[in-house]
């Protein structure tokens, strides 16, 4: 119990005196999971929606497929994208092991199947809802995409903070492929593994009270942005 | 209007799971008046709104607006029978229609306002559109349907659980509509408002046109027992 508060104090003390090196894996972390979250929803949003108006014929197989990847595990992930970006690997080049880079390409991969799943699910009864005047008005398949995607704006939102959640806590795959390097691909959650290895558990659990503060600002900071709930049910 | 309206369906049926629905029809829709389909529930009214609308698959058969397909969808509009709303508001739901055929802002705007007048929802322009009664949510789907001017106009039971106020100022607006120009055809379980709106009747009955005419002849002297019987109020089965 006493390290419990020992490292609630140990948090206070790193948030206030803005200590040099929090700062820095905490915007590390920030920057890496929110360009990984940006990226992921451009592709799993629209993805997401496509597959919930169109019929085509193994969309039952990609929706299961797709449904089954949520549960990836991250370690794997880290895994295959190490060996695509080593040296050997086929995107060895580029020279992107071990750095961010490296990192928010693990973390797409892990939280775009997720954003998709729920985008798609909340967009199939949009659909339903939807479908007859759509169709009536003759719309093309990009102004439905964008119609559904408009108005279930704030499904869409519930579907990338999960993905967001996902991403800042995530600590196997940004660990293998990022390397945990002081300075470099050092963030929040490999900071946490390191000094609970080192046995430094108040720093760790300061670091650990930080991410979880994090990940409370920006939620309700996304949440105050778009006015969720505070217009009614739609 | 280059070339009057017309629909012509030749031989159309369609199937559902091998279950015949509708047909085999064949019909020709022209003129510029207001054509009530009745009939029992089940007898396809719907099916046949939306296959001369274009949006339901034949099984067989053929269709022509005498127009392209893409032309003589553009230039008709639906309303359904529970007025579907997008989750915005009244002026967008409004603008929506528009929007989609890349109508400039301002031209919106005045059109949006326009019609808000006319279905009586000025006041309400800012409310959010699913959270309408009943009655304001069927006049601005019909304004909604009404903004593009559309040559052909769908109404399935337009006015199916509306009380009378709402009624009337919903076949106001439909005779004001065709009055411009609108060629108006729908469905109706109400045989009074039958009467009051329309210039002719098609009569279904189990997925055929079981009698066709103008208004009048067919109420005063149906041709056929069953068109007898369900004016008469009789169940038809």
């Amino acid at each position: 119990m006493s390290e419990i508060w020992a490292g609630i104090a140990a948090a206070f003390r790193l948030i206030f005196s803005f200590d040099a090196d929090l700062v820095e894996i905490t915007l590390r972390s920030l920057q890496v999971s929110l360009t990984a979250l940006v990226i992921a929803s451009a592709l799993a949003l629209p993805f997401g929606t496509w597959i919930a108006i169109r019929r085509f014929r193994y969309r039952r197989a990609t929706i299961a497929t797709l449904n089954a990847l949520m549960g990836l595990p991250p370690v794997v992930v880290g895994l295959i994208v190490y060996l695509m970006l080593s040296r050997s690997g086929p995107f060895g080049v580029l020279g992107l092991l071990f750095t961010p880079t490296a990192m928010i390409i693990a973390q797409v991969i892990i939280i775009a199947p997720l954003i998709a799943s729920i985008t798609h699910q909340a967009m199939r009864d949009l659909w339903a809802e939807y479908h007859d005047l759509l169709i009536s008005l003759n719309t093309t398949k990009r102004q439905r995409i964008l119609t559904l995607i408009w108005d279930g704006r704030r499904a869409l939102l519930t579907a990338s903070l999960a993905g967001f959640g996902r991403a800042i806590g995530e600590v196997g795959a940004i660990m293998i492929v990022g390397g945990n390097i002081d300075h470099a691909t050092r963030v929040l959650t490999t900071a946490i593994a390191l000094e609970t290895g080192k046995g430094d558990f108040e720093l760790a659990l300061g670091l650990g009270f930080v991410l979880i503060a994090l990940a409370l600002a920006v939620n309700f900071a996304i949440h105050a942005l778009t006015r969720t709930e505070s217009e009614g049910r739609w | 209007m280059v070339t009057p309206m017309s629909i012509r369906l030749k031989n159309v049926t369609v199937k559902r799971r091998g279950k015949a629905i509708l047909g085999p029809i064949s019909l020709d829709i022209g003129g510029s008046g207001v054509t009530h389909v009745i009939g029992p529930n089940g007898a396809g009214k719907t099916t046949l709104l939306k296959v001369l609308h274009g949006v339901e698959r034949l099984s067989s058969g053929e269709i022509d607006w005498s127009q392209p397909a893409e032309v003589a969808r553009q230039s008709q509009a639906y309303v359904f029978q529970s007025p579907i709303m997008l989750r915005r508001t009244v002026r967008q739901n409004l603008a929506y229609p528009l929007q989609l055929l890349k109508t400039p802002k301002d031209e919106i705007a005045t059109q949006v306002l326009d019609w808000a007048k006319r279905i009586g929802l000025e006041d309400a322009l800012d409310r959010p559109a699913p959270r309408l009664s009943g009655g304001e949510k069927q006049k601005l789907a019909l304004g909604r349907a009404l903004i593009r001017r559309p040559e052909v106009l769908f109404l399935d039971e337009p006015c199916a659980n509306l009380d009378g106020r709402s009624t009337r100022d919903i076949e106001a607006l439909l005779l004001d509509a065709n009055a411009s120009g609108t060629r108006i055809i729908m469905t109706t379980h109400d045989l009074a408002q039958c009467r009051r709106l329309a210039s002719d009747v098609i009569f279904l009955l189990n997925g055929r046109v079981h009698e066709r005419g103008p208004v009048a002849g067919f109420f005063e002297n149906p041709e056929t027992e069953e068109a007898k019987s369900f004016l008469k109020g009789d169940i038809l089965l």
